[in-house]
């Protein structure tokens, strides 16, 4: 294998790990309480100009902007779920679905409004410079982001299957009527739910930043790349968001560079209604 | 009966409206809101009567809009001659995004609707045929009448409202068909009408096709009185959102709801846009996102079937009070 194939493969890994990351809480939500965030996108798209904001008003790097993001969105997921959520998910499907869209528009023109539609950047030396090892080329913002999504996806499907938490939120997932009987609050556990996943959002959007264009409509690209993941894992399924995370992050990658750069986003929503069609219980599904 | 002298005379105000307010903004202003109330009441059949949200309904659109545009450029077809074409084009696709996920629960459908959306816009944007992301012009000066290009909106006005009683028609004969029963019976209650042997999956597939075909005729009337489309005119997320957002705010699933939705939301834009120029364009679908949010989350039902119920309430406590009068 040439080395250059080599390091898009790597490249692809690292960037799915950030998919598997950000796709794990819209997986986790969805498998919970059966509601689609189609604001989820654009979460991570505001994380990630509030990663710029950090560079720019503090001069501080992921590693500050990662908490400031993490709580910013938990917040905002928590809100979202009591004001919004929670009313219209006991609704018809328009409401259920429109509620989530509504709010991705509200953001994502909210931050056109402020921000204009220009493509800002961080600085490409914020994290570090590239490694070179043994013939390729790493750049250590991918690897620092990489790394730590894997990490905590990993640490994510830990904590719903080891923890005490983990397991009251999965009986709620199963039947919340159950879980209530049992003593646990179905309500409070959802509201953790969305507190979690936004707030997952927050470090994904800000590590992603340090590498990725930030603009006001990257949420939708980042949505469907999202709702490709979780279809492609399974409904539900942490550790299948994970898998195909990494699958998407390399065929994005290997298309890019095989095909053409323009055409690597039209390969992986093809992928998409090809799963629908001949998988649509996903690779780790069952029926 | 009254009702029917009701509904005549709206038609009267909709039919006399441009001659009474003969100023080229205002007939231009309501030649929009009849285009918009088509595709709009196209979007109202699957997603208001058959209740499956589509979220990329511009895909239709596009396809009437670039058909059109593409045989003219092409082969010199009068711009409204290729309509069959995008009609053709819309069901194919409808059945491509139908068939797998109508018999999933229908947030596949939404995401579906929304991946292809883009999908399209991507590859359209990438065909140096179909005009790639500069777009395509129809006819510069009318060679015909059949190029349907006119200087004044007054034409389009009773063009738009020629087909749009038309598609109001087939909506009122749907509602009251087999598949209007079974569309209501499977939004009520998708098991019970299963286990009754009514095929879900595929009277839902129908509504879909149905509505995509009449979307794209929205499609390919905007491209004959604009006499250009573009990949985000015509396939940009954003015509999906004005297309839902009339229908859900006027009331999904209500034969008129969708009129009354784009009678009040394209002034709102057309106003905006003129009063905040370029400013607005963020600002206008920041407000869209927060009435979709608020639809969803208090009158899921729309604002049509709001009056509607008050009427009913004030109806029936007078008639109470006749009845206790009488007494």
């Amino acid at each position: 294998m040439s080395m250059s194939l080599l390091q898009v493969l790597i490249g692809g890994l690292l960037l799915g790990a950030v998919y598997a990351l950000f796709s794990s809480g819209l997986t986790l939500i969805w498998g919970m309480m059966n509601v689609v965030n189609f604001a989820h996108g654009d979460f991570v798209m505001i994380a990630m100009y509030i990663a710029f904001m950090v560079w720019k008003l503090l001069g501080g790097g992921p590693f500050m902007a990662m908490p400031i993001a993490a709580m910013l969105l938990a917040t905002l997921g928590i809100i979202a779920y009591f004001a919004l959520v929670r009313h219209v998910m006991k609704g018809p499907m328009l409401a259920q679905i429109l509620g989530t869209f509504g709010l991705a528009l509200l953001l994502r023109y909210g931050m056109f409004w402020t921000f204009g539609a220009n493509f800002q950047s961080l600085p490409e030396n914020l994290v570090g410079g590239t490694y070179d090892l043994w013939g390729i080329r790493i750049q250590a913002s991918r690897l620092l982001a990489g790394t730590l999504a894997i990490i905590l996806t990993i640490a994510l499907h830990l904590m719903l299957t080891r923890t005490s938490l983990g397991s009251k939120m999965l009986a709620v997932a199963e039947d919340a009527t159950a879980a209530q009987l049992m003593g646990i609050r179905p309500d409070r556990m959802q509201a953790i739910a969305w507190g979690l996943a936004a707030g997952l959002t927050g470090i994904a959007g800000a590590l992603i930043a340090t590498f990725f264009y930030i603009s006001p409509t990257v949420g939708e690209t980042l949505a469907i790349i999202a709702f490709v993941t979780v279809s492609l894992g399974g409904f539900g399924s942490i550790t299948g968001a994970l898998v195909a995370g990494l699958l998407i992050g390399v065929i994005e990658s290997l298309s890019g560079y095989l095909i053409g750069a323009v055409y690597k986003d039209i390969v992986v929503y093809t992928i998409f209604i090809a799963v629908l069609w001949f998988r649509p219980q996903g690779l780790m599904g069952k029926n | 009966m009254k009702r029917s002298v009701w509904l005549l005379l709206i038609l009267a105000l909709v039919v006399a409206y441009p001659l009474l307010f003969a100023t080229p903004f205002l007939q231009r202003l309501g030649a929009l809101v009849l285009l918009y109330a088509i595709a709009a009441s196209a979007w109202n059949i699957v997603g208001g009567y058959a209740g499956q949200v589509s979220v990329g309904h511009v895909v239709f659109f596009g396809c009437g809009a670039y058909a059109s545009m593409a045989f003219y450029t092409h082969f010199g077809w009068p711009p409204i001659a290729a309509v069959p074409v995008g009609m053709m084009a819309s069901i194919g696709i409808a059945a491509l995004i139908g068939v797998p996920t109508l018999r999933l629960s229908g947030h596949y459908f939404s995401m579906a609707t929304i991946a292809v959306a883009e999908l399209a816009r991507l590859i359209v944007t990438n065909i140096e045929a179909l005009g790639a992301a500069v777009g395509l012009s129809g006819p510069v000066m009318p060679r015909t009448v059949f190029d349907l290009s006119f200087t004044s909106a007054l034409p389009y006005y009773y063009l738009f409202l020629a087909v749009l009683l038309v598609v109001l028609g087939l909506t009122y004969w749907m509602e009251n068909s087999r598949i209007g029963f079974y569309l209501r019976a499977i939004k009520d209650n998708e098991r019970a009408a299963r286990s009754l042997g009514v095929q879900a999956g595929r009277y839902k597939l129908y509504a879909y096709m149905i509505s995509a075909g009449l979307t794209s005729v929205a499609g390919a009337l905007y491209a004959t009185m604009y006499g250009f489309i573009d990949p985000d005119s015509g396939l940009g997320i954003l015509t999906s959102v004005k297309i839902l957002i009339m229908a859900a705010l006027g009331g999904a699933g209500l034969l008129f709801g969708p009129l009354v939705g784009a009678a009040i939301l394209v002034p709102l834009e057309e106003i905006s846009n003129n009063v905040l120029g370029g400013k607005g364009a963020g600002l206008t679908f920041v407000v869209y996102g927060a009435i979709i949010m608020i639809i969803a989350r208090f009158y899921p039902s729309g604002l049509l079937r709001l009056v509607l119920d008050r009427l009913a309430a004030a109806n029936s406590a007078s008639s109470d009070k006749k009845v206790r009068d009488a007494a």
